[in-house]
């Protein structure tokens, strides 16, 4: 995949090589001594209540114990992900049952994991921290999947026709498929999913490492333990050294992952005629150009790749295959029906089982889940207001000045980063003195986790409304008015509405920390599904947690069909800017 | 017209046997879109499956390489059945179909991976063929880098490189300009005739009755509604052949009436008492045409004195016959044009709508289209039926199911709306996919 080197005097391949080749070789050290650590901590035994230390100096070393649980949930995301969309892109039946099952999934907060995962994690590993740790990962892993599950399977459904039957007529084994056809295929929409992935695990950080269940008090050193526990102190310099290397981290994973990453995934992009470049990486040419990931990747991944390609390979020996029988390519009958069988079997429990928790709530307590939801409904719809009355002006005018936003871009880039959880308890110091500073704080924690999503598709839409619009709105004097009702409006309308759904589903998910929050040693809420969920996760009350969690999942899977849906219908055929 | 050509005592590498293709329709009946045919690809020859297109050309390409299943008869490969085993057999695609993540080399090198090549047979071979094709010096670059020629090349080079027993090429030079066609039809044939492949026969399929006369042995011409094999020609230029040529000129003509007559059997029988088929064919098959080129086509006409040879007339207006085709059947269809051993010769009806102004022409149209086409006649009545003068789009999309598949039904109902707006019957909103009758 990456081009054989070029004709290069060799005297300058060394030394970029020898310089790379030592920053490698000094960072061995650190990263030895990161596993050594990682490794000590978390085959250590047991350690509830562990304290978590406010000294800044423990800050690199908890960064470091956050980033590898972000990391290692977002490897097992991404694998996950392939898999289950390769299952419900290939398999029909597989898609009637995993599509719709991924709707609702994406819906469920991470909160409301919670207790399944911890119990069955602590009751796995009972005398290793190793048992908490997966848990906090796996809560990570809830709230990082779905997304790019969604994106792999939309992905391998619109690969084009003719290349499908060339990857058939040439005779591509599974393996070569998936390496040289399904996986490039769905690289760009796979890198923009795992950015957002991974921005939502910082958001939800500080929910995933520090949290009550019942009478036990896990609590996992990490930056956002750190944050949390100063935020509950109190410690104004600790909350302010902890979000600086938070925002620290995120800067520098930017820089060194995800724009070299980009850069690289350029040349995926589906398209028989070179557009505009994006302008390359210089670190993404650094590497390229460079030895060490180079011949790493020479020496040792294509030797195996290509090993294994060969070996799937089917040779000359090879039944004929249809483009229908590759599609619907039926699993043995058996194998269905029992999967069949554990399904049902297992809804029917589930259902069994959740029908006698329910009943367990009385109808004060559903009076007070009705409630709550109608609140988080106001609040949620709110900020999605504000949101979009604040971003459209500046997204369209972002998206229509080229000069502007390359002024603007780094900054809403750096600001759209920033995991607003993280900000919240600086927010919080000035908002609680308010009269009702905690229901703007909520809301506020809503606004700045999702508009971002409205405002990048905003600006997307705004740029692309042709040129040639634009200047007929020009020669036919459009009012200010009517350029924004005739022209504007209707252009970015499509991308608006994907911004919103993002934001929407983004701002129910976000009501579980955003009405809900442990401040300077009280418990600061606003009466809210969220919070709902967030005490009943706290307090052990498993019913009310199982009862809020179903309302919240069956309101967003309501919203995105009734509404969403439907605007995405009239964006698809009334709005669609044809060329 | 050649008799069918077999070539006495030679096996066929593919034969396939009262092939054909059809969708079962829940009621029981099925959707024709092939019927049953006998084609033979025989070692040593170029031939070129011509048709207009939508006529299942591509259809065909894909049973015989086995890639679509067939909806009846069989396919032979050295006799025996295709699917116990894959025929050796590559397609070069119209569209190119190259993977835009990998770089020429890659490509080309790609169907070897799939036969298990190790990788340094892999390279000297996808090698050779690139060198063969003339793309040395690009083995590095992605294809997004490449002009349509170049990209067409390498889609070549990657079909060659396995050596292929039979090289299927689908419309694989109707993406490219004029001036690249050319050349890379030369090409094909310098590697053809000079044997540096060792490729023992070439299935082209294409709408361009030239590009088959240069480079075929034998062309077969489908004909429509369903797919049927309509003539069949030998070609016995020696090569390079030469368009001027008064032969190629003659046979391309030959080629062009056979294509042109066949789509209307019932012209020859006009007046003919109505029978049973006729009855279950009420819908008849709109070309999908906008009614906004027909008047080109009659004043042109007009221009020429009323009567024309259908090749002159493609040439007068640089088409192809895929293009000229469907208007000359809208026209026809509406009355307005008769056609007579490949001349086209304007009726009166038709002669007023080249000299009308465009509500005349809307006149003459909205009573062609009332009189000649049952579904709008159809969708007026209908419309004229609801109190509110308003139906869904969906309602005729419906009956229309019933004649033809589901894809082909939607463009039934697309173009009749397009027809039908013309005419000023009725009025369409996409957003709500209703119909409105135009009061008038």
């Amino acid at each position: 995949m990456i081009p054989p080197a070029a004709n290069r005097p060799l005297g300058a391949r060394w030394a970029y090589a020898s310089l790379i080749d030592i920053g490698v070789f000094i960072s061995v050290f650190a990263v030895i001594f990161g596993i050594y650590s990682i490794g000590r901590s978390w085959l250590g035994p047991v350690r509830v209540e562990t304290e978590i230390s406010q000294d800044p100096a423990s800050l690199p070393l908890y960064a470091l114990y956050s980033l590898v649980r972000i990391l290692v949930a977002y490897g097992l995301s991404l694998v996950f992900a392939l898999a289950y969309g390769y299952a419900a892109a290939k398999s029909q039946r597989a898609e009637l049952v995993l599509i719709p099952l991924l709707d609702i999934l994406q819906s469920i907060p991470v909160l409301s994991f919670l207790p399944g995962v911890m119990l069955a994690m602590v009751a796995l590993f009972p005398s290793r921290q190793l048992g908490v740790e997966l848990g906090s990962i796996i809560l990570i892993f809830t709230g990082q999947v779905w997304n790019i599950a969604f994106s792999f399977y939309s992905s391998l459904k619109t690969i084009p026709r003719d290349l499908r039957e060339a990857a058939i007529i040439y005779r591509f084994s599974k393996w070569q498929r998936f390496m040289e056809l399904d996986l490039p295929f769905s690289t760009i929409g796979l890198v923009w999913n795992s950015m957002m992935s991974v921005a939502g695990g910082w958001f939800f950080l500080m929910a995933c490492e520090m949290f009550v269940l019942g009478n036990k008090d896990f609590r996992l050193p990490g930056l956002g333990s750190f944050l949390q526990t100063a935020a509950s102190s109190g410690n104004t310099r600790a909350m302010l050294w902890g979000l600086a290397t938070m925002v620290a981290v995120i800067v520098l994973m930017d820089q060194l992952i995800w724009r070299p990453v980009i850069a690289w995934a350029d040349k995926f992009k589906f398209e028989q005629v070179e557009s505009g470049t994006t302008g390359g990486n210089s670190l993404l040419n650094f590497i390229r150009r460079e030895s060490f990931v180079i011949r790493l990747y020479r020496r040792l991944l294509h030797p195996v790749v290509n090993w294994l390609t060969i070996r799937f390979a089917s040779g000359a020996k090879f039944a004929a295959q249809t483009l229908a029988s590759v599609q619907t390519r039926q699993p043995r009958r058996w194998l269905f029906w029992m999967a069949a069988t554990a399904v049902v079997a297992l809804t029917v429990y589930g259902i069994y089982r959740t029908v006698g928790e329910l009943a367990l709530l009385d109808r004060g307590d559903y009076v007070i889940l009705l409630r709550s939801a109608g609140l988080t409904f106001l609040r949620v719809n709110l900020a999605l207001l504000i949101g979009a009355l604040w971003t459209v002006p500046v997204g369209v005018a972002i998206g229509f000045s080229p000069r502007f936003a390359r002024l603007m871009q780094p900054l809403v880039q750096l600001a759209a980063s920033i995991p607003a959880t993280a900000l919240f308890p600086v927010l919080l110091l000035v908002l609680i003195r308010l009269r009702s500073g905690i229901e703007i704080a909520a809301m506020a924690l809503m606004l700045l986790g999702t508009q971002w999503y409205i405002l990048f598709n905003v600006i997307a839409g705004a740029m692309a409304i042709p040129t040639d619009l634009k200047e007929a709105a020009e020669i036919f004097r459009f009012s200010h008015w009517e350029r924004w009702r005739r022209l504007i409006l209707p252009g970015i309308f499509p991308y608006l509405v994907t911004g919103m759904v993002t934001a929407s589903g983004g701002a129910w998910n976000a009501s579980i920390v955003a009405e809900y929050f442990h401040f300077q040693g009280k418990v600061v809420e606003a009466p809210g599904l969220g919070s709902t969920i967030s005490r009943a996760s706290d307090t052990g009350h498993f019913h009310m947690l199982l009862g809020a969690t179903l309302i919240m999942a069956t309101i967003v899977v309501l919203i995105n069909r009734v509404l969403w849906r439907r605007m995405y219908r009239l964006a698809s055929s009334r709005f669609k800017l044809e060329t | 017209m050649s008799t069918q050509s077999t070539v006495a005592g030679v096996q066929p590498i593919i034969e396939a046997r009262k092939l054909e293709k059809f969708y079962p329709q829940p009621d029981g009946s099925r959707i024709q879109v092939i019927s049953p045919t006998d084609i033979a690809v025989y070692p040593g020859q170029i031939i070129a499956l011509l048709g207009p297109s939508g006529c299942g050309k591509s259809t065909m390409l894909r049973m015989l390489t086995g890639l679509s299943p067939t909806s009846g008869g069989s396919v032979y490969w050295h006799g025996h059945p295709v699917g116990d085993e894959a025929p050796n057999v590559s397609i070069v695609f119209q569209s190119f179909a190259l993977f835009p993540w990998l770089t020429v080399i890659e490509n080309v090198e790609a169907p070897l991976e799939a036969r298990a090549f190790a990788e340094f047979e892999r390279h000297k071979r996808a090698l050779r063929i690139i060198d063969a094709v003339g793309l040395d010096g690009f083995e590095s670059a992605y294809p997004k880098e490449l002009s349509g020629g170049m990209k067409q090349r390498v889609g070549v080079a990657r079909a060659l490189v396995v050596e292929p027993e039979v090289l299927f090429m689908d419309e694989p030079f109707s993406a490219l300009d004029v001036l690249t066609a050319e050349t890379l039809r030369g090409e094909l044939l310098e590697l053809w005739l000079e044997k540096k492949i060792p490729t023992r026969a070439i299935f082209i399929v294409t709408h361009n009755i030239e590009e088959a006369v240069i480079l075929a042995d034998r062309i077969i011409v489908l004909g429509r509604n369903p797919a049927h094999i309509h003539a069949e020609f030998s070609v016995n230029l020696a090569y390079p052949r030469d368009r001027k040529e008064p032969q190629f000129v003659e046979l391309v003509d030959m080629i062009y009436r056979a294509l042109t007559r066949q789509d209307h059997p019932e012209l020859a029988e006009a007046g003919a008492p109505v029978n049973e088929a006729a009855v279950r064919k009420q819908y008849v098959m709109l070309p999908h045409t906008r009614p906004g080129g027909l008047a080109g086509l009659l004043e042109i006409l007009v221009d020429q004195g009323g009567r024309a040879d259908l090749h002159v007339l493609a040439d007068e207006l640089s088409l192809e016959v895929d293009a000229l085709l469907p208007t000359v059947d809208t026209a026809v269809l509406l009355g307005l044009l008769k056609l007579e051993e490949g001349d086209a010769i304007i009726t009166a009806d038709g002669h007023a709508f080249a000299k009308g102004d465009i509500q005349e022409r809307k006149a003459i149209f909205r009573k062609a289209v009332i009189t000649n086409i049952p579904l709008l006649r159809q969708m007026e009545q209908a419309l004229k039926a609801k109190a509110n003068r308003t139906l869904s789009a969906e309602f005729f999309e419906d009956l229309l199911d019933e004649h033809f598949s589901q894809d082909e039904a939607r463009r039934q109902l697309e173009t009749a709306i397009q027809w039908g707006r013309y005419a000023e019957l009725f009025d369409y909103d996409a957003a709500s996919g209703k119909l409105t009758l135009t009061e008038s």
